[in-house]
């Protein structure tokens, strides 16, 4: 019955409070196969059914933002956090005890790739995909769904999953909510991504509503065939566009199958600021507290800011290291283009404040010399990148702990805009947050003529009056 | 720089000695190991992880200056304070030699009266002495060889004996230009002539250098031709002046140039192992059984193994058990073969920290052999090990 969903009836669940279930309040009791039948299934009562293999304690707080400690089978992390993306059980030319020096914490492994090569029978062979590639601390899988839409041209969903063209023999195949948990049982992470139906934020149309309830009802596919509940986190993803009703419902849908962790999907695809930092803190807001809250594909240290601000602690994305690859470093004022002439005979590290191992040790001058040439340009680039995002996450973490928090904030903006020309889209989320940021924003006097004593003497009398 | 021999054999070249050069920790014995370099750091060995490496053995560096000449100007190299602080490697030891024989190779064809030619990267340059010193001036490595015109083995007798006459005159254009050098080392090429050979070593040898640079290798002859030439050469020098040869990459070539007389070795074998997806795995037992391990290893010849066989996809252990490199204690043969066929640039890290590691080790049981006065009966073993897999073979035929 593919085309129910004009007609879907969102799930209602009965909430049903048992005294044998000391983890959780809800108890679902029916839910839709994909065959739109109404299936009675009563999950097992006992406590191991559906127990979380995480633990979220908040340590800190200013008022939306949370710092907390996440203890995961493998690894206790420190939220907000960075998660590197290494797509194939690597970050690209790092290694593991580097990733560990730089403070990583997880790192994010795409079952995509990694169901190809080495194989997730493999993985699950040599004990999981930390054995495997012997990282001691957490990591984290996805579903698969996401690279198969972006990377492959014939991916098409449908209520039975993601059916598409396997790039070794061109066969059609099809990835289904069952098997991608499967995959990810195999390859063991700590948290695991539920099977969604992502669709970019720049569509619009009934593909946004349907994708919404299809990921609620395959949230449910997941749950069934998640086997490893005891030591393996499923999130699920929240849906549902831009549209702040079905965003809603998605949320309230995945609330009530009460998971260890939730993420925000959907964004970072292209849509505009002002509606992605909404989405956001829409979600934030309706999302448990006391469960980890994971916005994916976010990405730059300006969004990772704003979010956190709005309530978020997790974060991954593929930006800081394939910047690096293309010769960008990430500082405190924004990018710095290595590749770029200037850098020739500029003697001073990459960013004067950063103690990382690339700063202390070498020029912009010689990393330019390197870059897009020579495979040690971008290895040293991505250990620089990573490293700022190891530092932004602990201090993120920090200054919310030591209640410090706003005035962090506010240096990262005066920093990254020193003209005060704060986008609007920040000033709009920092409202929501509760979190003033004026002394950051301009308007500063009009001199715009590179009168830079005037302008340096007008930031100063702005900080003074804070 | 200092150098002394510490023990020689009697009846052939073959000598332990030691080096003590620059900031290094400590000590270097040789025969050593000058690690090649691109752009002043290893192929993929990140900076921070070449403290893993066996020290001080690993704190030789072979570097060349025309690496810089794409997008780094000499006065800006100046201004950082030189080599050893651009590459944030104080403590380590390196030795600048133009010739990397991997990218930058001598063009004789192209040199002229002016300067030697090699192709590089950048295109074919053209490298005058005066050029080439302040090169070496920004620079302050600690050792650094002469401006040398290298020719191949088959070039005319009379492009032949240009070749050395050039090279002396820029032997003393260098000493002359920069006479407070860090340790300049004196090149001595004459191609496969003898006589050529010997008027460039005595010439040189009355110079004042600190040592030799012995080029005009691995450009065309045959192995078997090298050690009469490279008799020739060092019968002429002095036992106390450290020899630095290039072109001598193989485990077997080493070897020979050890049982001639040679100090210091740089090689492109490791690097050639590394991006073929090769690890060594020769036994470094100094005993005769060379070759106790992985007989039925496929795409193997009991030296090395290809990590990009299937054969490796399910395989658990380390590349070697007992080896204690960072990537033998951490990693093992699947994964790396994972990273090979996801082309991943780790791949490469780890198997140039697991060759490196190997090929210093080799280099330390060699001069074990020396000081026990076993060199001859190590290098027999050793070679006659490396050619079992090929017995094996015709007599199963």
């Amino acid at each position: 019955m593919r085309n129910s969903i004009a007609i879907a009836v969102p799930l209602r669940l009965r909430p049903n409070i048992s005294n044998t279930l000391p983890h959780y309040k809800f108890r679902p009791t029916c839910f839709h196969s994909h065959e739109g039948h109404t299936i009675s299934c009563v999950p097992d009562p006992r406590p191991q059914a559906k127990p979380m293999a995480l633990h979220f304690e908040i340590l800190g707080r200013f008022n939306r933002a949370r710092a907390a400690q996440l203890t995961l089978p493998h690894f206790v992390c420190q939220t907000p956090l960075f998660m590197p993306v290494g797509t194939q059980g690597t970050i690209k030319g790092l290694t593991n005890n580097e990733l560990e020096r730089i403070g990583c914490q997880i790192i994010l492994g795409n079952t995509y790739h990694l169901a190809l090569r080495p194989t997730s029978e493999l993985l699950e062979e040599a004990g999981g995909l930390h054995n495997f590639m012997n990282w001691p601390r957490a990591m984290l899988t996805d579903s698969g769904g996401f690279q198969m839409v972006s990377l492959l041209h014939l991916a098409d969903i449908t209520e039975e999953g993601v059916t598409f063209q396997s790039p070794v023999d061109g066969k059609p195949m099809l990835l289904t909510p069952e098997e991608s948990i499967q995959i990810q049982n195999r390859i063991g992470a700590d948290i695991i991504m539920a099977l969604d139906d992502v669709v970019r934020t720049t569509i619009t149309g009934p593909r946004i509503e349907e994708a919404m309830y299809r990921t609620l009802r395959w949230i449910d596919r997941c749950i069934a065939a998640h086997k490893r509940p005891h030591d393996q986190n499923l999130f699920g993803i929240v849906q549902g566009g831009l549209d702040p009703e079905l965003r809603d419902i998605c949320v309230k849908g995945l609330v009530e199958r009460n998971l260890p962790g939730y993420a925000i999907g959907g964004l970072a695809g292209g849509e505009d600021k002002d509606s992605f930092w909404r989405v956001v803190a829409q979600c934030t807001a309706a999302l448990p507290e006391d469960k980890p809250r994971y916005v994916m594909g976010v990405g730059y240290p300006l969004d990772i800011v704003v979010c956190s601000a709005l309530g978020a602690d997790m974060y991954d994305c593929v930006y800081p290291t394939r910047t690096a690859r293309f010769g960008t470093a990430l500082v405190p004022e924004g990018v710095l283009k290595l590749k770029h002439r200037a850098m020739a005979d500029d003697t001073r590290p990459i960013d004067p404040t950063c103690p990382c191992m690339v700063c202390k040790n070498y020029t912009r001058a010689y990393i330019h010399c390197l870059v897009t040439k020579d495979a040690m340009g971008s290895q040293l680039l991505s250990y620089h990148n990573l490293y700022y995002m190891m530092r932004l996450s602990r201090n993120l973490h920090s200054s919310i702990v030591e209640g410090r928090f706003p005035e962090f904030v506010r240096d990262f903006l005066r920093t990254m805009f020193p003209k005060g020309d704060v986008p609007e889209w920040v000033c709009n989320a920092m409202e929501v947050a509760g979190i003033d940021i004026s002394s950051c924003c301009a308007p500063f006097p009009p001199c715009q003529e590179n009168d830079s004593s005037n302008e340096l003497e007008q930031l100063n009398k702005v900080k003074i009056e804070i | 720089m200092k150098f002394a021999v510490k023990k020689a054999l009697s009846s052939g070249g073959a000598r332990v000695g030691v080096l003590e050069v620059g900031s290094c920790p400590a000590p270097i014995e040789t025969p050593a190991l000058l690690l090649a370099t691109r752009k002043g750091l290893p192929h993929f060995i990140s900076p921070d992880l070449l403290p893993s490496l066996p020290s001080p053995d690993s704190n030789l560096l072979q570097v060349s200056p025309l690496h810089f000449l794409e997008g780094l100007s000499t006065t800006t190299i100046s201004k950082i304070g030189g080599l050893h602080q651009m590459l944030g490697l104080q403590q380590h030891g390196i030795a600048a030699v133009p010739r990397d024989s991997i990218q930058c190779l001598p063009e004789s064809k192209a040199a002229t009266k002016l300067g030697a030619s090699f192709e590089t990267p950048c295109g074919r340059l053209l490298i005058k002495p005066k050029d080439y010193v302040e090169m070496i001036s920004c620079m302050q490595p600690n050792i650094w060889a002469s401006l040398a015109d290298e020719v191949p083995a088959w070039v005319s007798e009379k492009r032949n004996k240009t070749s050395v006459d050039r090279t002396l005159r820029w032997l003393d254009d260098c000493i002359s230009l920069y006479p407070a050098a860090g340790s300049i080392f004196g090149a001595i090429v004459g191609g496969t002539n003898l006589e050529e050979r010997k008027r460039c070593a005595e010439e040189v040898a009355k110079r004042n250098v600190s040592g030799y640079w012995i080029g005009g290798f691995g450009l065309g002859e045959g192995i078997d031709e090298r050690p009469a030439l490279l008799r020739a050469v060092i019968d002429i020098l002095p036992d106390e002046k450290p020899r630095l040869t290039c072109g001598l990459g193989l485990p077997e070539e080493i070897l020979q140039g050890i049982a001639a007389g040679i100090d210091l070795f740089d090689s492109t074998y490791i690097y050639s192992l590394t991006v073929g997806g090769f690890a060594l795995t020769f036994s470094l037992d100094n005993s005769r059984e060379q070759h106790s391990l992985q007989s039925d290893q496929i795409g193997s010849d009991l030296t090395k193994i290809n990590l990009r066989a299937t054969a490796y996809r399910k395989d658990m252990s380390p590349i070697l058990e007992n080896c204690t490199c960072y990537t033998c204690k951490n990693h093992t043969k699947a994964y790396i073969n994972h990273l090979l066929n996801v082309h991943e640039m780790l791949a490469q890290i780890l198997l140039e920290i697991h060759n490196t590691h190997h090929f210093l080790r080799f280099f330390h049981v060699i001069r074990t052999a020396i000081r026990d006065g076993s060199f001859e009966e190590f290098r027999q073993a050793f070679l006659e090990s490396r050619r079992e897999h090929f017995k094996g073979e015709a007599i199963s035929t």
